[in-house]
């Protein structure tokens, strides 16, 4: 069916008649109309965050550089080995190699901790299913977006690395703002 | 008395060489501030900071600048031709500091004993100077972009040939309402028939046309077809880079100071103050130079704001507009003088 708007709808707008009096006029007003925009634009400053002293605040669920989180009153990784964020992993950026807990080497709080866990942030496309997948929210996405490296190599972060505490760089966007 | 017609030469020789030194020198040191300050108004102008790494405030921005054009490697097409090649950029800045000359920065003063203008030279044929000057640099334009062998450079030089002709009668046109009224063609006598009134009142038109006209010139926006850097890479000037590049630059921003020079005397009054203000001499100079200023902060609010003509556009506005508009202007200004 098609749409067919009734009179009161449809605004005509005509190109004004071919007046060079009235164009002269109008090509005044409309470049002093201009200069004022302009002129406008320097009284409101300029609105230029200053990327490297300043940064736009992030949001608390901005994915950004991936966290390995412990438990708070044991110290203990909160990774238990299972794979689960490797086999979401549309990127396939993860590695995990799994190994049993002893009783004189627990590093886990389950059976199995993860031996070797890697993440090669440059190949890491930041989708956050990693998180979503595991189970004890052992994985999180920070807020760290600034992670460029001069070799290909060094963005290959480790276990070591992610569970480090990260270094706020990144500053987070308070309520409401 | 020599030359042309009435010309005071009554310094001594060493008056009008040190004169010349200081303007130069003076001019030329503003110059690079005031690419500084058109790029940070213009980023303003655009909700921008502009330049503010290099320096206070980015101020230094030109120094750093300078110093990576002056160690550029020379380098030249293949089809280019000869010398022309390199005497264009020579050509375009010669001309162009040759029309600081005329610019007056002020009245005859008693320094230590002499009498000195503040201007380089106060022709009797004024404004004719400007303009024969202004077709000279024509040649910069044109033997540089022909010269370079390459079509971009050449389309660029095509359209300014005639985009320069073609505004320069109206140009011309507009300043002689100027020169009936006075009465004169000096500069400087053309200053002193002001005090009182300045002319952009009882010449407006006259004014409104010159301006136009002016961004033509001088190849500022909305007239800068002969750039283009949408369609023509750079312009005239596309093949060039270093030094070279750099006169043209500064032939372009030495060609605003002179216009905006010209317009400040012919139609805001030169040194003079408004409100039966009086300074003494010494301020002369400042108060041309922050005219100049305001007149260059014009320019650049102008290339803010405006798009660029298309070719057909900027003819028709030249010799269907302007052309009758400074004619008409002209023989009302002629009728008003004789009766």
């Amino acid at each position: 069916m098609t749409y067919n708007p009734g009179p009161d709808v449809i605004e005509v707008i005509r190109v004004p008649a071919r007046n060079p009096i009235a164009g002269a006029y109008r090509t005044f007003g409309e470049t002093l109309r201009g200069l004022k925009t302009t002129f406008a634009r320097v009284v409101e400053g300029p609105v230029t965050i200053q990327y490297p002293e300043e940064k736009t605040p992030v949001y608390p669920r901005f994915r950004g550089r991936h966290k390995l989180h412990r438990f708070e009153d044991t110290g203990l990784e909160k990774c238990v080995g299972c794979s689960l964020c490797a086999a979401a992993c549309p990127a396939d950026c993860i590695r995990v190699v799994a190994a049993e807990n002893t009783p004189d080497n627990r590093v886990s709080a389950g059976e199995r901790y993860a031996a070797v866990y890697e993440i090669n942030l440059s190949r890491c496309i930041f989708c956050g299913y990693c998180e979503i997948a595991c189970p004890f929210d052992a994985i999180t996405m920070g807020h760290d977006y600034e992670m460029s490296d001069y070799t290909r190599s060094d963005l290959i972060f480790t276990k070591e690395m992610l569970l480090a505490e990260a270094i706020e760089r990144t500053p987070l966007r308070a309520e409401g703002e | 008395m020599t030359g042309f017609g009435v010309v005071f030469y009554f310094e001594p020789w060493w008056v009008q060489i040190v004169k010349s030194l200081v303007i130069f020198v003076v001019v030329f040191a503003i110059l690079p501030v005031l690419i500084v300050y058109e790029r940070k108004l213009l980023g303003r102008m655009q909700s921008r900071i502009g330049p503010n790494r290099v320096g206070p405030f980015g101020f230094a921005q030109p120094l750093a600048e300078i110093v990576k054009f002056a160690v550029k490697e020379p380098f030249r097409t293949t089809t280019s031709v000869g010398v022309l090649y390199r005497v264009a950029p020579a050509i375009a800045i010669l001309t162009a500091i040759g029309g600081l000359a005329l610019v007056p920065f002020g009245d005859v003063q008693h320094v230590f004993g002499q009498r000195v203008g503040l201007y380089g030279i106060d022709v009797s044929v004024g404004p004719l100077y400007v303009f024969a000057l202004a077709g000279i640099s024509f040649y910069g334009i044109m033997l540089g972009g022909w010269a370079s062998g390459s079509k971009y450079s050449f389309l660029g030089a095509m359209r300014g040939a005639a985009q320069l002709i073609s505004y320069e009668v109206s140009q011309g046109l507009s300043l002689v309402g100027v020169v009936i009224t006075a009465g004169t063609l000096s500069l400087t006598q053309i200053v002193h028939a002001q005090e009182g009134l300045w002319y952009f009142i009882p010449q407006f038109a006259g004014f409104i046309i010159f301006t136009v006209a002016a961004f033509a010139e001088t190849n500022r926006a909305p007239f800068d077809l002969v750039e283009a850097d949408a369609e023509l890479v750079g312009g005239y000037f596309t093949e060039y880079g270093g030094t070279p590049f750099v006169s043209y630059l500064f032939a372009e921003y030495a060609n605003m100071i002179v216009v905006s020079g010209i317009a400040v005397t012919m139609f805001f009054g030169g040194w003079l103050l408004p409100f039966g203000l009086h300074p003494p001499g010494w301020v002369d100079p400042i108060v041309v130079l922050v005219k100049i200023f305001i007149f260059f902060s014009f320019f650049v609010w102008v290339r803010a704001t405006l798009p660029r003509l298309r070719y057909d556009q900027l003819m028709s506005l030249g010799w269907k507009i302007l052309l009758p508009l400074a004619t008409l202007n002209l023989l009302v200004t002629a009728v008003l003088v004789a009766t």
